[in-house]
């Protein structure tokens, strides 16, 4: 019972982390209808940027832990959402309009790049940090199994629902968001009317980008490593919920990204822990057998 | 009278300054926490260390390319504007490369044949050209999935792992030889490849990619983890190599052998001279296969679904049978280079089956032109030769990739071989209404 608990609530970290990537890929999927690939590689260079700059803090003598999380966040947000920005610029605006397949391989270039820019800018080795938040909540003690919440986890719980709150009332109440779902449903007509359509979709990329760079940063908080190899493993599984919750549905990659992190939680503590990813991976190809559009996500009609 | 000039054609210089440092201001911004500072592991806590002299080199790069780039693409869209206009409804023709690509291609076969013979005594000549088929083999087998049929396949280093892996196994546990072992191998990696295919490839291509990316990943931790079956991280070892219709390749003793055969002197290079042979016979198998197939209804719908999936819908092709039967055929050339590769190696870990290998053949297939045979080749000997030439050049080797995968697809998203033309097409109508 204790180790369920436990393991409930290190999932729904995990889960929030997965759901707050999968967000950009279920954006992007929405508005151009192609998988972006580099998603995952955006969230790892956050988190080595998250990295240097809890570095340059410390070094600085900054120890107030609030100001050092909001001074990481803010950095991270605004250079990683420029890499979003420059992602979409350059590799995948050009090819609006060509075939099926070209932005597909494009973004898997651009994943290869990003992934070996940071190897060899940054060093192949894992960086670790000195731990940010220590301590937690012990919860409640049972057969001499103790709960523990840590800060850390409260923090990552928090920060999520407040961005996917705030997330939810821009789609649905402001005129970008508004711009946005008009792009979602008809890119053209949306031209027509004179909004600039490369611009929203420029500012999706970088919203999807800002919403991993929070997630880089937390899970450098969290974890206290990366490495550039990161970006591979969490991109596929954010995929993976961004598809269980049915690809182009927000509240879907959300609901997706804390299934797959109780999954993964779960099957660690009483199957295998090295199967975990397997498991994973076996759902996705399970969800997509048989029940391709996803949990909320509306079943895809193809038209000529 | 003058016709208004265009302005796309008429920027002047303080416009195209203005533009590239505009660029080269998001290349600082992409380039300070990257380029600018990194972390340095000084004996515990981690420092940062700055590089702003490079960081400056780097944002000058990104303010020149930019100028040259913008410049240059200026003057080609100014000049097929040009050109436009001067020619009006006059045709270019680009017919006629066929015999050309046919010629190179026989040229290559050629020297396929003749180069263990010129380099009879140089291990590493022959060596190296062994690897440089064995992706050709591999691009080969991606290029009906990802060229013929327009399927993107992340993944397809598990099907080589799955064949190199059923032979190990059956070599090691079972003692089956390379030459009856080598269809079994095949046809499991393509059972492997129907029982991934099938329920993703009922969906939306794009789903593919990711499932493969999956399934990949999948057989890598299943090899890594399941000591008992697969020997675990430390693979499996002294795997059998093939022999010459039952004569092995050792030093003369009791039991007959190829040099004691033939009455030759026995040397080690007789043996890699044999597995060349080897894997340039299974590559003509591969080309004749596929190029056979390309001619049947089957080989013509793999690409009319590349082409326009709803319209062979409507025309009543099976889309999904159509899809499954390329991927396994992939698959299975796939298992069958795994054989291969497991057999020349002697030796077998999940290191050699990674992400990164996939992403090797995908990029062979995508540089060398999807669908093109002979561009596999070309890309495949590229991508091998030159890590082995320059040193300094295999760090940046993956970087590049990736950096000519985005290019190629923005400038040729067919490859640079291949017009990604169907190799049937209804006739347009000349000069028609």
């Amino acid at each position: 019972m204790a180790l369920a608990l436990q393991q409930l609530i290190n999932g729904l970290t995990l889960g929030a982390v997965y759901g707050l990537i999968a967000i950009g890929y279920t954006m992007v999927y929405g508005i151009i209808g192609m998988i972006n690939f580099a998603h995952g590689d955006i969230y790892m260079v956050s988190a080595f940027i998250a990295v240097t700059a809890f570095t340059l803090l410390a070094a600085a003598g900054i120890t107030s832990v609030p100001l050092a999380l909001a001074v990481v966040l803010f950095v991270s947000v605004l250079f990683t959402s420029v890499y979003g920005w420059a992602v979409e610029r350059t590799a995948y605006r050009p090819l609006r309009g060509s075939t099926r397949l070209a932005p597909l391989i494009s973004a898997i270039g651009m994943s290869i790049f990003l992934q070996n820019m940071v190897q060899l800018t940054q060093g192949a080795r894992v960086k670790p940090i000195p731990p940010v938040l220590v301590g937690g909540f012990d919860i409640f003690e049972a057969d001499g199994f103790t709960v523990h919440l840590s800060y850390s986890q409260v923090l990552i719980i928090v920060v999520t629902v407040l961005l996917m709150s705030g997330f939810t009332w821009m789609i649905s109440r402001t005129s970008f968001g508004r711009q946005q779902r008009a792009c979602e449903q008809d890119m053209t007509m949306t031209g027509l009317l004179g909004i600039h359509v490369d611009r929203i979709i420029s500012l999706t990329f970088m919203l999807g980008a800002t919403l991993a760079a929070v997630a880089g940063v937390l899970v450098t908080v969290y974890y206290g490593v990366v490495d550039f190899y990161i970006g591979f493993v969490a991109g596929i599984k954010a995929f993976t919920a961004a598809v269980l919750g049915g690809i182009g549905s927000m509240p879907g990659a959300m609901l997706g990204g804390v299934l797959i992190g109780l999954i993964e939680a779960f099957w660690a503590a009483y199957l295998s822990p090295e199967y975990k990813d397997v498991a994973t991976f076996s759902i996705l190809i399970l969800v997509l057998m048989f029940r391709p559009s996803g949990l909320l996500g509306r079943p895809e009609v193809e038209k000529v | 009278m003058r016709a208004p000039v265009l302005v796309h054609d008429a920027l002047t210089l303080a416009e195209r300054c203005k533009d590239a440092a505009s660029v080269a201001l998001i290349g600082l911004l992409l380039g300070v926490p990257m380029v600018g500072l990194t972390t340095v592991d000084q004996g515990g806590a981690l420092q940062v260390a700055t590089r702003w002299p490079l960081l400056g080199a780097f944002v000058l790069a990104v303010f020149v390319g930019r100028l040259v780039l913008r410049y240059s693409i200026d003057r080609v869209s100014a000049g097929k504007r040009l050109r436009e206009r001067a020619e009006g409804a006059a045709t270019a023709s680009s017919a006629g490369g066929a015999g050309w690509v046919r010629q190179l291609g026989i040229a290559a076969l050629v020297l396929a044949l003749l180069m263990p013979i010129v380099f009879s005594d140089n291990r590493y000549v022959v060596d190296t050209a062994t690897t440089v088929l064995i992706y050709v083999m591999l691009g080969w087998g991606l290029n009906v999935v990802v060229g013929l049929a327009g399927l993107l396949d992340l993944g397809h280093v598990a099907f080589y792992a799955v064949g190199a892996y059923a032979y190990a196994l059956l070599s090691t546990q079972f003692g089956w030889g390379f030459w009856a072992a080598l269809p079994v191998a095949g046809g499991i990696a393509a059972l492997a490849g129907l029982l991934v295919g099938w329920p993703s490839l009922r969906l939306r291509g794009d789903y593919l990619a990711i499932v493969t990316l999956g399934f990949g990943e999948i057989i890598r931790v299943v090899l890594v983890n399941w000591t008992d079956f697969s020997g675990g991280p430390n693979g499996i070892a002294s795997i059998p190599r093939p022999s010459f219709f039952g004569l092995p390749f050792r030093p003369p003793g009791d039991t007959p052998s190829f040099a004691g055969f033939f009455g030759l002197e026995f040397s080690p290079m007789h043996r890699i001279v044999f597995l060349y042979y080897v894997i340039l016979l299974l590559c003509l198998i591969t080309n004749l296969l596929v190029t056979r197939l390309r001619k049947l209804p089957i080989g013509r719908a793999w690409e009319a679904v590349r082409e326009d999936e709803i319209a062979c819908r409507a025309l009543g092709i099976n889309v999904t049978g159509v899809k499954l039967s390329a991927f396994v055929f992939g698959a299975m050339l796939g298992g069958v280079a795994g054989v291969f590769f497991a057999a020349r190696q002697g030796f077998i870990s999940p290191e050699s089956f990674t992400f990164n290998e996939s992403a090797i053949i995908l990029a062979i297939v995508v540089l060398g032109g999807m669908g093109s045979q002979l561009g596999v080749v070309l890309a495949s000997l590229v991508l091998v030769l030159l890590p082995e030439l320059g040193r300094d050049f295999s760090e940046f080797r993956m970087l590049l990739f990736g950096a000519a995968m985005i290019l190629i697809m923005i400038w040729r998203p067919g490859g640079i071989l291949s017009r990604r033309e169907p190799t049937l097409r209804v006739a347009r109508k000349e000069g028609g209404a």
